[in-house]
């Protein structure tokens, strides 16, 4: 049974500590500003460090620097970064034996206007707010790589950018994407809701979770700064030796995506601390809302996986600097070792950026089609599945690379028998829809949406699955459109019907709803248009990342790249609507608009700083629409007996 | 076309009042057999990669054939979606709320049923498909276990079931192919006899690279000091493109060049003449010894180590130096 550890206080509006430091202005504070000071000091130190370790490893004439300077700028930018903006403050502070300040988790929430917002602040709902800027930032940034790629992909032989910038753009428009997708549900979403769906005042880990959106700042920056250094050329995979063989640019590539497997580990872990020990009484696994249960399963995933993927970029970034030969073939290390590596990680990855959608999926369809989830037990066995089964399937990617063939036909079977629990999702979707009464919201819209893309990128996996038909598929943009139509048909989507759910919650504002269906629909056709085509450019024989293709693809190309273009102008239509919905119009919606009975919408708009007043007693499942004598889904003034007694057995205080 | 785990099928058991099912269900095998009949004579013959060796015709079968197995799942799941939002829909001022269904077992399990019927029968398929055609085209290593029938010669003639073997040899940003049967002879175009098994041996002497002969249905990367096995067998005369399909710095996109499927004895005359010409020019003597791997550190081009990395003795990476030429 879940526990709460917070004793419950006397007063429980009014109490709470002062606000520390609330006087100061805000220049004189720790935050965004200090940071960046500290990261820029940090920068230039490590700089200097690594000029004066490696300067012997001078290693190419087309840069003046060593890679080691590089990379140990980078590492004591980050440091100093972190130092900046505050985060080991309290740490300091216990090494010298003074007091740590009384609950820190609830300073920065009681604060008037935005400064929270640019502090390290560890109110989960806090961090959920920068994390939904972080990532609009992060998809946006990435978005207009993708239109300069398809800019380029216009003609076959007249070209905008160089090999080199082309080459550029796409290794940041990919990288820059899975980064940001990886956290964009378990990030604003996630972290916002989760303890709000499970009932607690807070999270396991505030520290931990709050690092973990912080350190997603520098991994743009750093990944960025690739551009400065002319980019990396081994697109979002870094194959090596190629990544030992190019310029200064994929140091950034290797660094900002460790640091991005940090940050996914950290909210990770916390999420699944959260999630087992944070309960509310009564929040039995069996009434755990869906969404609850994906971001289980994949906190799982990313605490298992991306280790793999931390250890692969520092093993790396040691044979750039160091000139260690983990990967070098002729040395003794294997190039394999870095594909076997990368994939592992990668192939759970994938799972990580499709669980989340199903989350949030799960959860908006049954409450507009007000019926209850169909075959509940049944879409955590999907869940649990398709989590378990994403270790065992990653060789796929290898079908052509040259390892042995013996496993062929073990690797065809697993990545088949995926399919399985995923087609559960949509035995779930599709129980739920019989006898239905379908309201035709936004959120629902990109929900039907989902199911249409996420249909067409797994049914284009199983082709991709099979040996025989990958070999002309494999690395062409057959693939290309494939993961597009999951990533981006179903993560994306899934995204946006998330923002357009629960925005009124978590800012008490609703986005216009006029310019979301606009949104909605140029969105689903021009991302249909686009994408495709792309299965046949790739069946006709079109790798992956060239900018010179066979002439006879033009048409097809300039189609695409022009429906990308519109695809873009949807997005900017959200943008729109996303600005001036929360800065201008500012169109109250305070209650519950969805009528929906799960516990986030029962909780008064915004959200009070420690979420529950007390804690709530969960008395049914989020799903009983339609059934006439259903009960309330908690009980938020539940008798003081409750709790202490039969609910919660145990309680103690664990430093916040 | 019987799949068992139809939406339709789904519905009819889980309402009271099977009207639905039963519509759905008919809708459904009309649309299904129509798209099936349409995929497998229409679009199936012209389906990529074509028919121009064994390997090729092998991907256009399977290809073929998900799609037909993928049609009946894909209209089914779209089907049930459409019907339901077109009757199912909160037609306006409806506030009720939908009968609350928590599950059905025999709905779930004839579904996860099907669905495992499904998965199984491509995993068989995909498997006789992988094993009977030597590996359907794909690299399979230095040890292949999908072999394809042929005699290993020495010296490679036409007519017989000889196993012609070409080396395939990628670098930073082309191809180059040894025929080791012709006295090792280099060639920079990619000529094969029809109707011979062909055993390709790729490598690579910098990244990594793949060899993707698209109307051969051969794909293979190249990594360095790996020989990496795929065979073929051409069955139409024609030329053909090869592109590098794996990302290998920044002129991937312009790694390709061409190659022709000539008749056996055409391809004899050529080849011998390649090597003729290259022994009178001294090429042969040139280049190094046949390998099935290459250490490029270590290529005696043209007798001398022109590949010299100063005072570097680390990691990979160190083909070119800095006087190099960025662009080829």
């Amino acid at each position: 049974m879940a526990i709460e550890i917070q004793p419950e206080r006397a007063e429980p509006t009014g109490g709470g500590p002062d606000i520390v430091g609330a006087g100061l202005p805000w220049w004189r504070r720790f935050g965004v500003h200090t940071g960046l000071i500290g990261a820029v000091a940090g920068y230039f130190l490590g700089h200097w460090l690594g000029n004066f370790l490696g300067g012997g490893y001078d290693r190419s004439s087309l840069a003046d620097t060593n890679d080691v300077a590089i990379v140990l700028g980078y590492a004591v930018a980050v440091i100093g970064w972190l130092v900046g903006l505050g985060v080991l403050n309290d740490l300091f502070l216990m090494m010298l034996g003074k007091p740590v300040r009384e609950e820190p988790r609830l300073l920065g929430i009681r604060e008037p206007g935005v400064a929270k917002y640019f502090r390290f602040t560890l109110d989960h709902k806090v961090v959920g707010i920068q994390y939904l800027y972080g990532m609009i930032v992060y998809f946006l940034t990435g978005g207009l790589f993708a239109m300069a790629i398809r800019s380029e992909l216009l003609s076959p032989t007249y070209h905008l950018m160089g090999p080199d910038q082309y080459l550029m753009v796409v290794g940041e428009h990919g990288t820059m994407m899975m980064m940001m997708m990886s956290s964009v549900i378990l990030g604003p979403f996630g972290q916002y809701f989760g303890p709000l769906l499970i009932g607690s005042k807070r999270v396991a880990f505030p520290r931990l979770e709050a690092l973990g959106f912080w350190l997603t700042v520098p991994a743009y920056f750093i990944l960025l700064s690739a551009v400065l250094m002319g980019g990396f050329p081994t697109g979002w995979t870094g194959y090596e030796p190629l990544a030992t063989q190019a310029t200064q640019g994929e140091d950034a590539y290797f660094f900002a995506f460790g640091l991005m497997g940090i940050s996914m580990i950290l909210a990770g872990f916390n999420m699944i601390v959260t999630i087992i020990n944070y309960r509310a009484p009564g929040m039995r696994w069996s009434r755990l809302p869906m969404f609850i249960w994906s971001m289980f399963t994949v906190s799982f995933l990313q605490v298992l996986a991306v280790p793999v993927l931390v250890g692969a970029c520092f093993m790396a970034l040691m044979d750039r600097t160091f000139q260690t030969a983990f990967f070098a073939n002729q040395l003794g290390g294997s190039s394999f070792l870095y594909e076997d590596l990368f994939w592992f990680f990668g192939h759970p990855e994938v799972y990580i950026l499709a669980l989340p959608g199903f989350g949030v999926i799960s959860e908006i369809i049954s409450v507009f089609c007000r019926k209850p989830l169909f075959g509940y037990k049944v879409s955590i066995a999907g869940m649990l599945g398709v989590g378990l089964a994403s270790f065992f399937v990653w060789q796929h990617h290898l079908f052509d690379s040259g390892i042995n063939p013996d496993m062929r036909p073990l690797f065809m079977l697993t990545t088949e028998v995926i399919s399985i629990p995923t087609g559960f999702i949509f035995l779930v979707a599709m129980g739920t829809f019989w006898k239905a009464r379908i309201r035709f919201s936004i959120p629902m819209l990109f929900a039907l949406a989902f199911y249409f893309n996420f249909l067409i990128g797994g049914i284009s996996g199983v082709f991709l699955s099979d040996v025989p038909a990958d070999t002309t598929e494999h690395g062409s943009f057959f693939v290309m459109a494939h993961f597009h139509y999951t990533i981006m048909g179903g993560l994306i989507f899934a995204f946006f019907a998330g923002i357009y759910y629960w925005l009124p919650k978590m800012t008490g504002i609703k986005l216009n709803e006029r310019l979301g269906k606009i949104q909605f629909w140029t969105m689903f056709i021009f991302f249909n248009t686009t994408f495709l085509p792309l299965f046949a450019l790739g069946m006709m024989g079109m790798p992956r990342r060239v900018f010179e293709y066979a002439r006879n693809l033009e048409t097809l190309n300039d189609w695409v790249s022009i429906s990308a273009f519109c695809l873009g102008v949807s997005v900017l239509i959200f943008v729109i609507n996303f600005v001036m919905s929360v800065t201008f119009w500012r169109e109250p919606e305070v209650g519950n608009p969805w009528r929906a009975r799960s516990l986030e919408w029962q909780l008064p708009t915004p959200p009070p700083p420690d979420n529950f007043r007390r804690v709530p007693v969960i008395l049914a499942s989020p799903y009983d629409y339609g059934v006439p004598d259903a009960l309330p889904v908690a009980d938020f003034n539940p008798p003081p007996g409750v709790i202490g007694s039969a609910y919660a057995p145990a309680s103690g205080r664990v430093e916040g | 076309m019987s799949t068992a785990d139809t939406p339709a099928e789904a519905g009819a058991s889980a309402s009271p009042e099977p009207r639905h099912g039963w519509r759905l269900f008919s809708i459904w095998i009309v649309l299904s057999v129509a798209a099936c009949l349409a995929i497998w004579f229409a679009w199936y013959p012209h389906m990529p990669p074509g028919r121009m060796s064994d390997s090729a015709q092998g991907e256009q079968f399977d290809i073929g054939v998900l799609a037909v197995s993928a049609a009946p799942v894909i209209i089914g799941v779209l089907l049930y979606f459409i019907y339901a939002i077109v009757v199912w829909r909160a037609r306006p001022g409806d506030d009720s709320d939908g009968p609350p269904i928590y599950g059905n077992t025999k709905v779930a399990a004839t579904w996860i049923i099907g669905t495992t019927l499904i998965v199984l029968w491509l995993f068989v398929f995909g498997t006789v498909q992988l094993v009977v055609p030597a590996g359907a085209g794909a690299g399979e290593g230095p040890s292949p276990i999908f072999k394809l029938a042929g005699t290993q010669t020495a010296a490679w003639s036409p007519g017989g079931n000889d196993m012609l073997q070409v080396q395939v040899i990628a670098q930073q940003w082309a191809f180059t192919y040894r025929y080791p049967q012709f006295g090792g002879m280099e060639s920079t175009v990619l000529d094969l006899p029809v109707n011979t098994p062909i055993e390709f041996h790729v490598t690579s002497l910098d990244v990594i690279h793949s060899f993707w002969a698209y109307k051969l249905g051969v794909k293979a990367d190249a990594n360095p000091e790996v020989d990496n096995v795929a065979y073929t067998t051409a069955k139409a005369t024609g030329g053909f493109i090869v592109r590098c399909n794996e990302l290998c710095g920044i002129w991937h996109g312009a790694m390709y060049n061409n190659g022709t499927v000539l008749s056996s004895t055409a391809f004899q005359t050529w080849a011998s003449g390649v090597q003729a010409k290259e022994q009178t020019e001294g090429v042969l003597a040139a280049l190094p010894t046949y390998a099935l791997t290459y250490d490029p550190t270590v290529i005696p081009q043209l007798g001398k180590n022109i590949v010299q990395v100063d005072g570097i003795t680390g990691a990979a990476g160190y083909y070119y130096g800095s006087g190099d030429p960025v662009t080829p």
